[in-house]
């Protein structure tokens, strides 16, 4: 089944990010190799002038994807609440992702800002999806703030550590049973998508481990594959781990000597 | 062969170069009042192909590992041949391994040996890279000096705004005028660049310094006599506008995390520019009719002019295809 946010169905769980990559030329081919079922591109500082990132933001729109345009760079309500507004013209869709930076140095998400931002833009009928930390009382408050779509962290933004905290991504699906979940920053690694999407998120959202990588589009089809393939186990049914072996051929006839 | 180039930036006076040296008749033509005007002006002048190649495809190398021997050739004296050293915070030493990944052309290099080469960074950084084969000149002197030198044999400038017109009395036109031919060659598209120039007695380097930052990489090339330019931001913008706040402040806390003596630096000069580029960020050749068009050098002009200048002469003197021009890049990329 795919993945359905904001009544628009996703044709991958994978979303991709736009910057970075050595050239527009192979931004598209990554893209393209990893069959993404949404774009981001960042509006704030090409757009500071009166939309004057025109040339590349056609490029995206002609990527023929979902594009989900973000807010990435603003470090206010207000700030992020009129770039999304620009993002709307621009793009001509209401879909958002929310960045609102409370940390220079972690890039943490202020959570009390992203809350207030996200209540202001659901009521002008944005499609939120609130990039956050894994705190369950946040995600709470943007629930009840009208976000449909949630995105923690896993690490911070381009850190390229993968899941830090594990038991908190877990909390997380399980108080949010039919929320979607996408796992948005902090992936470096193939095994690090696979691995959120076995914990049963929903989607997984990257750029820097891909646009970064020595060869970004066979690292896009790497990525698109291990989300496919932990999203695919999550369903599947995974062992539990065990202590004591069990060997899956029986060793009947022969004497037991421990 | 009587030919008009447009646009007296870097790809317009070296264009003018090799076609004079095949024997034609050369007027360049730039619809500003003098030299200065484009992007050429704010450039770094690094010829720094396996520094560029980290974020770049090999072609940049193919194209510019010539380029520091045409500046020498062409303007005996100005190319100073002393290398790129590349170092990072000790906090972000592992991203060395990352700059290297996509290149080659370097040593690993050790707090002494950083000394060695740079004495003012002395116990500033562990570990860098040196890129021995590089070299770097000064933009706005090549350019200059380049303008004179095309004088001198013969070619004609005519500056200003009543030069746009009137290509008649001419076989040929090279089209050289960057972010400008955007009508021409809708694929185009610009990438702002900000930089500033900074003074200071308290520091002498010998050669560009690139500080590998995951957000903020920056370069400071030393001009001579305390100055310094430090460059340079890449959005996705034809914004010409002069630099913004959030730009100087990243520029100027590189400058400092290279050298806090930086700190106490004047700062003489803040511009910005558009390089011009096409989707996958190299140049080509376009003929359309009478007219080449030699565009899309983006952050690799003083690198990659030479060899485009060379290619576009050819293109000129011959029926051939270059390897550059659009009809073969379709074909490499069919």
């Amino acid at each position: 089944m795919p993945l359905t946010v904001y009544n628009t169905e996703l044709s991958s769980r994978l979303l991709l990010g736009t910057a970075q990559y050595p050239s527009p030329a192979i931004m598209a081919e990554a893209v393209k190799a990893s069959a993404a079922g949404a774009v981001t591109v960042s509006l704030r500082r090409e757009g500071a002038r009166s939309g004057s990132g025109g040339d590349f933001w056609k490029l995206i729109q002609d990527l023929g994807v979902h594009v989900l345009p973000n807010t990435a760079g603003c470090h206010s309500v207000k700030e992020a609440i009129t770039t999304a507004q620009m993002a709307r013209e621009v793009f001509g869709t209401n879909w958002v992702k929310l960045e609102v930076i409370g940390h220079q140095d972690t890039l943490q998400p202020d959570v009390f800002g992203l809350v207030e931002a996200a209540r202001i833009l659901c009521e002008e009928g944005f499609a939120v999806f609130p990039y956050t930390t894994d705190d369950l009382v946040v995600a709470e408050r943007l629930m009840e703030a009208g976000c449909e779509v949630l995105m923690p962290w896993c690490a911070p933004i381009g850190s390229a550590k993968g899941p830090l905290n594990s038991d908190a991504l877990r909390a997380m699906r399980a108080h949010f049973p039919g929320t979607p979940l996408i796992v948005d920053a902090g992936l470096g690694r193939p095994s690090h998508a696979a691995m959120v999407m076995e914990l049963g998120f929903d989607g997984v959202l990257l750029n820097t481990a891909v646009a970064k990588a020595g060869d970004p589009v066979r690292m896009a089809e790497a990525f698109a594959n291990a989300t496919d393939a932990g999203h695919t186990a999550s369903k599947a049914g995974m062992l539990e781990p065990r202590d004591m072996a069990a060997p899956s051929t029986p060793l009947l006839g022969r004497a037991l000597l421990s | 062969m009587h030919v008009l180039i447009r646009g007296a930036g870097v790809a317009g006076l070296a264009v003018a170069y090799e076609l004079v040296q095949r024997g034609a008749a050369v007027t360049v033509a730039d619809t500003a009042s003098s030299l200065g005007a484009g992007a050429s002006w704010c450039a770094g002048g690094m010829l720094a192909p396996y520094c560029e190649r980290e974020s770049a495809e090999e072609d940049v190398i193919t194209l510019g590992k010539g380029a520091a021997s045409w500046w020498d050739r062409v303007l005996p004296g100005i190319v100073n041949f002393k290398g790129t050293l590349v170092v990072a915070p000790p906090r972000n030493a592992f991203e060395l391994k990352h700059f290297v990944a996509r290149t080659t052309g370097y040593a690993a290099v050790s707090a002494e040996e950083i000394a060695a080469l740079e004495p003012d960074l002395d116990g500033r950084f562990q570990a860098g890279l040196f890129f021995a084969e590089e070299a770097h000149l000064d933009p706005r002197a090549a350019l200059e000096k380049l303008q004179v030198k095309l004088a001198s044999k013969g070619v004609q400038f005519a500056f200003g705004p009543a030069n746009e017109t009137d290509h008649t009395c001419f076989d040929r036109v090279v089209d050289c005028t960057g972010m400008a031919a955007k009508t021409a060659l809708p694929q185009l598209r610009g990438i702002r660049g900000e930089m500033l120039y900074l003074e200071t007695p308290e520091i002498t380097l010998s050669r560009p310094v690139r500080l590998i930052h995951p957000r903020f990489p920056v370069y400071i090339v030393p001009r001579g006599n305390g100055r310094f330019m430090v460059g340079a931001t890449m959005i996705e913008s034809d914004d010409e506008g002069p630099p913004s706040a959030r730009s100087l402040v990243e520029l100027l806390n590189a400058a400092y995390a290279l050298h806090p003596a930086f700190a106490e630096a004047r700062i003489l000069e803040l511009s910005s520019g558009v390089r011009p580029a096409f989707p996958d960020n190299l140049p080509r050749i376009v003929e359309r009719g009478v007219t080449a068009y030699v565009n899309g050098l983006y952050r690799h002009g003083f690198l990659l002019a030479p060899a485009l200048a060379r290619q576009a002469a050819e293109v000129l003197y011959s029926n051939e295809e270059a390897s550059f021009n659009e009809a073969d890049r379709q074909r490499r990329t069919a």
